[in-house]
């Protein structure tokens, strides 16, 4: 496919610990279209933020890559030299962080670092300048010009998240990675920042790979979903087919627990009991199994294969075998 | 009487004006929630109540009794009576000390020796229905909604009436968060306890409270059952508050009510309505001070209330 702009390919990554390898990402596949918006769904612990580091080559030093590709306009981003890496973070890969203080330097005024984020660029100083202040006000921040001169602190925490993704933005990326980048927002900043990730989105046609455990969010955003569960991809599509007619248990308890869709008062909300399995000492067969109300003795045995169920629908259970049915 | 009845409460650090005058009040058995975008002084409120911040001015009575401006000595018996459970629980306290000498520090913290500890974890471990052998833990051997059930546990340790919950589920996994609310509901009902809770999650708040306040900066809004707001929220800033709800249904129709702008600067207080230059609704009566008023006992703020 021509328009296919990053390709996960049966990405494994483990991590090297005292209790030995935790398997954090198990044979993950799934890729992003150019100018798509693909949300990655799931709880925490399930491998969301090693999955970004890994794209992004900054991870952990513990980190081992087991097997896959992470191919990038056709490239395996992890066999490219680190010099090479360097030019296409921040310039044609991009990332907006859960808290935005990890992306400002807290003593430059916000002006300098948008400079700063511009060193590859041959304008002249007050272009550069200009065209920090039209960023911010692409982001919704009044009176860009005068802010331009302020520090991090003096502005407020959603400010701060709109100016990391002004920043993020500034080089045109074509592909814009958010992890959780509303989960310490409150609801109306929350509501700001994906409305004005949408309208970004659409003016500098990037693909935005947005992560979050927030499935109001995901349904409100994205083009399409992949639903992780303990380090691997248990189901994935097109956002309505996922919310409509989820074909893992997993997504569907996912869609049950939100109380986003329970306009009546519970006396018992419901939720998924029990705990996501140890990554360094993984149960065999299916990794939901423990927490699966519908778990068949051929689920202890075999790990259920991410399969094609539609065009663009895949679901590892086996419930979606015609074998189980009977 | 109430159980807990808040007057007038007044902050400010320096010219910085937090509070501006809150009142509300809760009854025994009763959830009340506190919601408002940050900075519009909900963490400010409960801390006050418990003594931890300042409030230069107005009432706070717990079963009668004046306790704002109270004495570090006359406060000690009512610390038993209201339990603060803060945002992280276990993020705020002490990484190197066992779960059970966490949850059975309060029994320190008031003196009271004569305390079987081991047997006081088991029982509070079990109300928050975590396994007895976890008292041997530390912090971080816990996932997140294990924490929070210890931070439950340790607000549960001196049998308190009321608990005051600063944002009980914020960054909690959907599949966790119904377990902590599911909780928290049973032991209210068990326990006859009330609550303040803290939230920004207004799907949250659906399901806890009785009732429910809006605050804005540093002051109550709207104020009603919590039925009430959701099926009709008279006041703009809860409209749109409540239409910034991200829902999970990629079909859902969202008539949303987008607030402008940011909350004003504390230091300047807006004329007229402070919300006027945000308010979707607003028109030239707002220029003049909307008073408090309640009807059918529903509190609203607001010059053109919507209908
Ligand atoms: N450097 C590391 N060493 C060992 N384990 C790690 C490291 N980083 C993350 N983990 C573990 O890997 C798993 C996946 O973590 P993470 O990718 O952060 O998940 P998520 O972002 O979905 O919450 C978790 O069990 C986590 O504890
Ligand atoms: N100790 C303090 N000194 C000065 N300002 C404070 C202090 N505590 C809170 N504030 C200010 O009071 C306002 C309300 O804060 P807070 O009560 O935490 O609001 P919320 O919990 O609704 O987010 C904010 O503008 C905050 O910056
Ligand atoms: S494969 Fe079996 S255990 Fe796993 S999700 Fe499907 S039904 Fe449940
Ligand atoms: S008084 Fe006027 S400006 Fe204020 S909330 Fe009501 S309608 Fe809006
Ligand atoms: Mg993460
Ligand atoms: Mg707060």
């Amino acid at each position: 496919m021509t328009d296919t702009l990053l390709e996960i390919d049966r990405l494994s990554v483990d991590y090297e610990t005292a209790r030995g390898d935790l398997k954090a990402l198990r044979d993950i596949s799934f890729d992003v279209r150019k100018g798509e918006i693909v949300g990655i769904v799931g709880e925490s612990g399930c491998g969301k933020s090693t999955l970004i580091s890994s794209i992004l080559r900054l991870t952990a030093p513990n980190t081992r890559f087991r097997q896959g590709e992470v191919r990038f306009r056709g490239e395996d981003l992890l066999q490219l030299p680190e010099r090479k890496m360097r030019d296409l973070r921040g310039a044609d890969i991009s990332i907006v962080f859960q808290d935005p203080m990890q992306t400002h330097n807290p003593v430059l005024s916000i002006g300098q670092q948008m400079l700063d984020i511009q060193h590859r660029s041959k304008a002249s100083k007050a272009d550069k300048r200009a065209r920090a202040a039209q960023m911010l006000g692409a982001v919704g921040i009044p009176d860009p010009e005068a802010r331009l001169d302020q520090f991090p602190h003096e502005f407020s925490g959603g400010m701060r998240q709109r100016i990391a993704i002004a920043m993020a933005l500034m080089s045109e990326p074509d592909l814009l990675i958010a992890d959780e980048p509303t989960t310490a927002l409150d609801a109306t900043l929350e509501v700001q920042i994906i409305e004005r990730l949408q309208e970004l989105q659409q003016e500098f046609d990037c693909a935005i790979l947005f992560i979050s455990h927030h499935l109001g969010v995901i349904a409100e955003l994205c083009d399409r979903v992949v639903v992780m569960y303990a380090g691997a991809v248990v189901e994935s599509g097109e956002v309505r087919e996922i919310f409509h007619d989820p074909k893992h248990p997993y997504t569907r308890r996912l869609i049950d627990c939100d109380p986003g869709h329970i306009k009546e008062r519970a006396r018992v909300l419901p939720t998924i009991p029990g705990e996501v399995p140890d990554l360094a000492n993984l149960p065999g067969g299916c990794i939901f199994r423990d927490r699966c109300d519908q778990a068949m003795p051929r689920c202890a045995a075999e790990v259920p294969p991410l399969e094609q169920l539609k065009d663009g629908h895949q679901a590892a259970c086996w419930l979606n075998h015609k074998e189980a049915a009977e | 009487m109430s159980l807990l009845d808040v007057k007038d409460l007044k902050t400010s650090y320096g010219p910085v004006n937090v509070l501006a005058g809150v009142s509300f009040t809760v009854e025994q058995g009763e959830t009340y929630a506190l919601v408002g975008e940050s900075g519009s002084g909900k963490t400010t409120v409960i801390r006050a109540i418990a003594g931890l911040a300042p409030a230069q001015e107005g009432s706070v009575k717990f079963e009668g009794r004046e306790i704002r401006g109270a004495s570090e000595r006359e406060l000690r018996p009512l610390r038993k009576d209201i339990a603060m459970m803060f945002q992280d629980p276990v993020g705020s306290l002490s990484p190197r000390l066992t779960i059970r000498s966490l949850i059975t520090e309060p029994y320190r913290i008031q003196g009271m020796k004569e305390r079987d500890l081991d047997a006081e974890a088991k029982r509070l471990l079990e109300m928050v229905n975590l396994p007895a052998h976890f008292a041997d833990r530390y912090p971080y051997q816990l996932s997140g909604g294990q924490a929070r059930r210890v931070g439950v546990a340790r607000a549960l340790a001196l049998e308190p009436k009321l608990i005051l919950a600063d944002e009980p589920t914020a960054g909690l996994d959907v599949s966790v968060q119904g377990e902590l609310l599911n909780l928290m509901n049973d032991l209210r009902e068990r326990l006859g306890l009330a609550m303040v809770i803290i939230t920004h999650n207004l799907n949250v708040v659906r399901h806890v409270a009785d009732r429910m306040g809006i605050m804005y900066l540093g002051r109550l809004v709207e104020e009603g059952t919590t039925e009430a707001i959701f099926k009709e929220p008279r006041h703009p800033y809860t409209r749109c508050l409540l239409s910034a709800n991200p829902e999970p249904d990629p079909d859902a129709r969202l008539e949303r009510i987008a607030l402008k702008g940011e909350p004003p600067s504390l230091l300047r207080r807006p004329k007229g309505c402070e919300f006027r230059e945000r308010c979707p609704f607003a028109q030239e009566i707002c220029i003049q001070t909307p008073q408090w008023e309640v009807a059918n006992g529903h509190g609203l703020r607001c010059l053109a209330p919507l209908s």
